[in-house]
C-alpha cells in the first residue's frame, strides 16, 4: 500500500485521533458538541467536493442524501426496531442507490443546468416527505429516549454516537483522498477540466460521473442518519436545509476547492466563526453578512480557498497536504 | 501600625468575600429564544413576559430559598427559529453557563429537540411555547408545560359554532407545523363528535402567502365555518385574503395570529375573527400568589407600551410557577423542586395549573383552561372581548360575523 | 365548476407576476451565462421600496413602479461592476457563487434592519366578481401592469439599436466585439435591466400578499422553474411559463391537497430540465435571445 508511505495518510490520522481525543480527555461535552458539527460539515463539504471540486459539478442540493440518510435511519429505528449501525449503514445503501437513480436522469445535464436540477430533487423530495403519512409527514417523526437504552442511556449513547461520526468524517477524508490518487480519480479531474475533450481521450464519463454521484451521497446519508438519531427529532425543512447546503458549498470553497484537505479546514473554520457569531451578542445578526464577505473575497480574489492560497506561497506543502 | 494593617486586611479579604458571598446567591435561568426568523414575533413577547418577572423578582430581592435571597439572572441565545442549534444552545447552557433551570425555545418542534438535551442531562425545563402533547409521551421526567396543550385549543370556538349552528359546515385549513397538525387533528375529532359536519380538512406550506386558489377552494366547499391558520405570518394574511375575496363566512376561528394587538391594523379584515387563547387581560382569575391579572396587564404595559398578549403572559408565568416551586422546596436541589412542581395544583393570574404525574404523559398541562376571544367593532374601534366561556365572557358572541 | 374556472383565471393573472419575476433572471442567463442569485433578494427589495415610497414618501404605491424601475436599474449596475464584471468568461459556477455571496450580505443588511416582520403594502382595489368567486383589484392591475412591462421590454430588445446591441452580445461576445459594439456596456446594462425587473415585479407582489425579508426564496424558486420552462434568455417565453405555472396551480388546488403544489411544481421542473433543455417552448420553435 503506497499510500501508507505517503506523509498526508498520517495527516489524515493525526487529524482524526485529534478529533477523538480532544474531548475525551477531561469529558469535555462542550467541546464535543461543537466538534460534532465541525465533524458533519467536513464530512459533507469533503464527499461534495470529489463532485466539485474533482469532477466539476456543483451539487446545490447536496443535503438531499444528508435529509434522507436521517429519514431512512429514525424511521427504520422508530417504527422496525432496528439496531443503529444495522439502521445508518441501510440508509446509506438505500441513498447511494436512489443517488444513482436520479444521476441516470440529471448527469447528462452541464454546468447551471446541473446545479438547478439538484435544486430541484432537493425541493421536490422535501416537499413529498412533507405530504407522506409513514414518515411523519410535516410534523416529522420524535424518537423516544428509550432508544438510548440499548446503547447505555443517553449519556454514552452521545459519546458512541460522536465517534461513529468521527469515523465517517475520517472515512470521508481517506476515501476523498483515495479517489484523488486513483485512475478514477484522474478521470475525474480530467472531466472536471474539459468534458467532451476527456471522453474523446476514452474516459468513460457517464459511468464515472454516475460512480462518483453515488459515492458522494453514502458518507453523508451515513451521517445524516448519526446526526439525527442524535437529535431525536427529524422534520423536513431540518432535514433538507437548502441553506446548509450551499453553507456546505461555501465551505468547500473557503478551504480549497479539489485538494482533499481544504474542506476539512474550511469546514473546521467556519464552523468556528458560525459558533462564535452565533453567541456572541453583537454579532449575531451580522453573521451572514459575514460569511457573504468572505465568499465574495474568496470568489473574487482567491478562488482556490485557503489552500490554493498556501499552495502558491509554499508549493513544497503540496507533498504533506492535498 | 499593625492594627491598622490588621483592619486593612479585613477590609480587604471583606471585600473580596461579600460579592463573592452575593455573587454565590444567583439562580442561572438559560433559554434561547427566536429573536431572528421566522418565529421571531411570538418569541419576542414571551421574553418580554419572561424579563418582566426576572426584574420584578429582583426588585423584591430575589427568589426566597430558605433564608437566603437569590437573584436570577438570564442567559439567552438566539436559536433563530431553527432546530439545528438548539441542542448545541442548550447543552453549551447547561454545561459552560452552569444554568440550574431552563426555560423553553418558542415553538413546539424546537422545544421537543431542546428536551432531548435537557433530558439527558436531567435539568428542569419550563415550557411555555410548546403546546404539542406528542412531546411529553417519550418518557421525560423535568420538563413542565404550562400552558393548555395543542389538542384543547379549538374546544372553545366548535362549543360556540354548535351553540349557534348545530349543522355548521366547517372548513379545517392549517399551516404544515407540528403545532397546527396537532390542534387540527383533535379538533376535527371534536367536531364531529358535536355533530358538525367537515366541509374541508387540507394543510398548506407554512411559507405560504397566496391563499388565493385555497380560499376558492373554501368557498367552493360551502364551508360556513373556517378552523385553522398556524403562526402569526399565514394567520394574518388568511384573515386579509378572506376578507379581500368577499368569503364572507359565518365564522372564523384563526390560531395565534389574531392575539396580538398588531392584528387589529387588518381593519375590516380583523371584525369578527375569534382567536383561541391561553390567556386575556379580561380574564378573572383569583391568584393564590404573585400579581392579579390587572396588576400584571398594567406593570406590562408601563414597560413596554401595549397591553400584554397570551404568550407574554405565559412567558410572566412560567417564571412564576418556577419560582413558587423553589420557594416552597426551600431548596435549589433539582429532585426537591421537581417534587413541588409534580404535587403543585394552584391558580395564578395565569390560570389554574397543574402538571400530569402519569410516566406517560409526565409533565403534560392538566387543568389550564383556554379561553376565545374575538375582535369586535366597538364605537367605531376594534377591540379585543372575551366570548368564551360564557361565565367569565366580557361580551356577547358575535355570529355571525358577515 | 365555476370554482374551477376562478382558480384558473386568477392562475393567469397571478402567474403573469411570475413570469415579469423570472423575466429578469432569464435575460441576464441567457445575455452572459450568468445565473444571479440576488435575484429573490432583488424581488423584496422592490417590494420593501413600495412599502417605503408608499408609506414614508405618501407616494401612490403604483407611481412608485417608474421609480423602483429607475432605482434597481443603478443597484444592478452597481452590482454588475462590484460582483460580476471580474467572472464574465469564468466558468458559471463562480458567477453563480459571487451572486450567491452578495446575496447573503444583503439578506445579513436587511434582517438586521428590518428582522423578519410582515409587513403589507396598504392598498385596496375593488374586485371583480363572479357569482361568489372574487377577484381582487390588486391581482387584476397586476396582471395588466405586467403586460405593461413586458411590452415595453419587448419593444426595447426588438425595436432599438441598444437592444439589438444586447441580442447581440447574448448571441456572442466575441462576435459583438468584433463589430466593435461594447460589451461590458452592455453586460451591465443587462445586468441593470434584470434587477430592475425584479424589483418592479416586487412592487407588484407587494400589493398582492404581505412579505418578509425571507421572502425572496420561493420566488427565486418559481422563477427557476419558470426560466426552465420558458426556455432561457426568452423574456417572453417566460411570460408565458409564468403564466402556464399560474394556471398549473390554479388547476391542481380544487382536485388535490394543496400541500402537494409544490410537489407537482419540482418534479416538472426537474422533469423539464432533462427532457427540454430549450425549454418546453423551445419545443414549439420558438426560442429566445441565447438558443441551445
Amino acid at each position: 500500500m503506497t499510500m501508507l508511505r505517503r506523509p498526508f495518510f498520517w495527516v489524515i490520522g493525526a487529524i482524526i485521533l485529534a478529533f477523538v481525543l480532544a474531548p475525551t480527555y477531561g469529558n469535555n461535552v462542550g467541546l464535543r458538541e461543537s466538534l460534532v458539527l465541525a465533524a458533519v460539515y467536513i464530512t459533507l463539504a469533503s464527499n461534495l467536493n470529489m463532485m466539485l471540486g474533482y469532477a466539476g459539478y456543483v451539487n446545490f442540493g447536496s443535503i438531499v442524501f444528508f435529509g434522507l440518510g436521517g429519514y431512512f435511519c429514525v424511521w427504520l429505528m422508530s417504527a422496525h426496531g432496528w439496531s443503529l449501525v444495522g439502521a445508518t449503514l441501510a440508509g446509506g445503501v438505500a441513498v447511494s442507490a436512489l443517488a444513482l437513480l436520479f444521476g441516470l436522469g440529471i448527469l447528462r445535464l452541464r454546468g447551471a443546468y446541473f446545479a438547478l436540477a439538484t435544486i430541484g430533487i432537493n425541493e421536490a423530495i422535501m416537499a413529498f416527505v412533507s405530504n407522506f403519512g409513514p414518515w411523519g409527514g410535516a410534523s416529522g417523526i420524535y424518537l423516544s429516549p428509550a432508544l438510548f437504552q440499548p446503547l447505555g442511556g443517553a449519556g454514552k449513547a452521545l459519546w458512541l454516537i460522536y465517534y461513529l461520526l468521527v469515523g465517517v468524517m475520517g472515512l470521508s477524508l481517506y476515501l476523498s483522498y483515495a479517489v484523488k490518487r486513483s485512475k478514477f480519480g484522474l478521470g475525474l479531474l480530467a472531466i472536471g477540466q474539459n468534458e467532451d475533450a476527456a471522453a474523446v481521450l476514452g474516459v468513460p464519463a457517464p459511468r464515472y460521473k454516475a460512480i462518483v454521484y453515488s459515492l458522494s451521497a453514502l458518507l453523508p446519508a451515513i451521517a445524516g442518519g448519526l446526526y439525527f438519531f442524535k437529535s431525536a427529532f427529524i422534520q423536513p425543512p431540518d432535514a433538507f436545509d437548502l441553506q446548509l447546503s450551499t453553507e456546505v458549498i461555501v465551505i468547500a470553497m473557503l478551504g480549497g476547492q479539489g485538494t482533499v484537505i481544504g474542506p476539512a479546514i474550511g469546514a473546521f473554520l467556519y464552523e468556528q466563526l458560525r459558533g462564535w457569531l452565533l453567541t456572541s451578542p453583537t454579532f449575531s445578526n451580522f453573521q451572514l453578512v459575514i460569511a457573504g464577505a468572505l465568499l465574495l473575497g474568496i470568489v473574487l480574489f482567491a478562488p482556490g480557498g485557503l489552500m490554493g492560497w498556501l499552495y502558491r506561497r509554499w508549493p513544497r506543502l503540496r507533498r504533506f497536504l492535498e | 501600625m499593625i492594627k491598622r494593617m490588621n483592619k486593612l486586611l479585613l477590609a480587604a479579604v471583606g471585600a473580596l468575600i461579600v460579592p463573592a458571598a452575593f455573587a454565590a446567591n444567583t439562580i442561572t435561568i438559560g433559554m434561547t429564544a427566536s429573536r431572528t426568523g421566522a418565529l421571531n414575533v411570538d418569541s419576542t413577547y414571551v421574553m418580554h413576559g419572561a424579563e418582566l418577572w426576572r426584574d420584578e423578582v429582583n426588585a423584591a430581592g430575589g427568589i426566597k430559598v430558605g433564608h437566603k435571597h437569590y437573584k436570577v439572572k438570564f442567559v439567552s441565545y438566539d436559536d433563530q427559529s431553527q432546530g439545528g442549534r438548539v441542542q448545541q444552545l442548550y447543552t453549551r447552557l447547561i454545561l459552560q453557563d452552569k444554568a440550574q433551570f431552563l426555560f423553553g425555545p418558542y415553538s413546539s418542534g424546537l422545544t421537543a429537540t431542546a428536551a432531548v438535551i435537557t433530558e439527558q442531562y436531567g435539568t428542569i425545563m419550563m415550557d411555555s411555547g410548546g403546546a404539542e402533547s406528542k412531546i411529553f409521551e417519550l418518557g421525560n421526567k423535568y420538563l413542565y408545560q404550562i400552558l393548555t396543550s395543542a389538542a384543547h385549543y379549538l374546544s372553545g370556538s366548535i362549543a360556540v359554532l354548535k351553540e349557534h349552528d348545530p349543522h355548521a359546515k366547517i372548513a379545517f385549513v392549517y399551516s404544515d407545523d407540528p403545532f397546527s397538525k396537532a390542534v387540527v387533528q383533535a379538533a376535527k375529532k371534536e367536531a364531529e363528535a358535536a355533530g358538525l359536519t367537515v366541509a374541508m380538512d387540507e394543510s398548506y406550506p407554512p411559507a405560504t402567502t397566496d391563499f388565493t386558489a385555497i380560499i376558492n377552494k373554501i368557498i367552493s366547499s360551502g364551508a360556513d365555518a373556517f378552523m385553522g391558520g398556524g403562526h402569526y405570518a399565514d394567520g394574518a394574511t388568511l384573515a386579509r385574503q378572506l376578507h379581500d375575496q368577499k368569503a364572507n363566512l359565518k365564522w372564523v376561528s384563526i390560531l395565534v395570529a389574531p392575539d396580538s394587538a398588531q392584528f387589529a391594523t387588518l381593519g375590516a379584515g380583523a371584525n369578527g375573527v375569534s382567536v383561541p387563547s391561553q390567556w386575556e387581560p379580561q380574564v378573572k382569575y383569583k391568584p393564590e400568589f404573585g400579581p392579579t391579572v390587572a396588576q400584571f396587564t398594567k406593570r406590562y404595559h408601563a414597560k413596554y407600551g401595549v397591553d400584554p398578549d397570551y404568550h407574554a403572559a405565559g412567558g410572566y408565568a412560567q417564571g412564576l410557577l418556577l419560582q413558587h416551586a423553589i420557594e416552597e422546596a426551600g431548596s435549589i436541589e433539582r429532585d426537591k423542586v421537581a417534587a413541588k412542581l409534580n404535587a403543585m395544583d394552584v391558580t395564578t393570574f395565569w390560570g389554574h395549573d397543574k402538571f400530569d404525574t402519569d410516566p406517560g404523559h409526565h409533565g403534560l398541562q392538566a387543568a389550564h383552561d383556554m379561553v376565545l376571544a374575538q375582535w369586535q367593532m366597538k364605537d367605531g374601534k376594534l377591540v379585543k372581548e372575551m366570548v368564551w366561556p360564557t361565565a367569565a365572557a366580557t361580551a356577547k358572541v358575535v355570529y355571525p360575523i358577515h | 365548476m365555476i370554482g374551477v374556472l376562478a382558480s384558473l383565471l386568477d392562475g393567469i393573472l397571478i402567474g403573469s407576476v411570475y413570469g415579469l419575476a423570472a423575466m429578469g433572471i432569464t435575460l441576464i442567463w441567457g445575455v452572459m451565462d450568468v445565473i444571479n442569485l440576488t435575484h429573490g433578494t432583488m424581488i423584496v427589495a422592490g417590494m420593501f421600496g413600495a412599502f417605503l415610497l408608499a408609506g414614508a414618501a405618501g407616494i401612490p404605491v403604483y407611481a412608485t413602479l417608474p421609480l423602483v424601475l429607475i432605482g434597481g436599474f443603478f443597484v444592478g449596475v452597481a452590482m454588475y461592476w462590484i460582483a460580476v464584471h471580474r467572472l464574465v468568461g469564468q466558468p458559471p459556477l463562480m458567477s453563480l457563487l459571487s451572486t450567491f455571496a452578495v446575496n447573503l450580505v444583503l439578506i445579513g443588511l436587511g434582517t438586521a434592519v428590518w428582522g423578519t416582520d410582515l409587513y403589507n403594502v396598504p392598498i385596496s382595489l375593488p374586485g371583480l366578481s363572479l357569482g361568489r368567486y372574487t377577484f381582487p383589484g390588486t391581482h387584476l392591475m397586476a396582471a395588466a401592469l405586467t403586460v405593461v412591462v413586458a411590452a415595453l421590454l419587448y419593444i426595447f430588445l426588438y425595436r432599438t439599436r441598444t437592444g439589438k446591441a444586447v441580442r447581440a452580445v447574448a448571441g456572442s461576445r466575441e462576435a459583438s466585439e468584433l463589430v466593435g459594439i461594447p460589451t461590458r456596456r452592455v453586460l451591465a446594462l443587462t445586468f441593470g435591466i434584470g434587477v430592475a425587473l425584479a424589483g418592479v415585479s416586487g412592487v407588484l407582489i407587494a400589493t398582492m400578499f404581505p412579505f418578509t425579508v425571507l421572502s425572496g426564496d420561493p420566488y427565486l424558486l418559481k422563477s427557476f422553474v419558470v426560466t426552465v420552462l420558458g426556455g432561457l434568455g426568452n423574456p417572453i417565453g417566460a411570460l408565458i411559463a409564468g403564466v402556464a405555472l399560474g394556471l398549473l396551480e390554479g388547476l391542481a388546488t380544487p382536485f388535490m391537497p394543496v400541500s402537494w403544489t409544490p410537489v407537482i411544481e419540482f418534479v416538472l421542473f426537474v422533469v423539464v430540465l432533462i427532457a427540454f433543455p430549450g425549454g418546453v417552448l423551445g419545443v414549439f420553435g420558438i426560442r429566445g435571445t441565447r438558443a441551445q
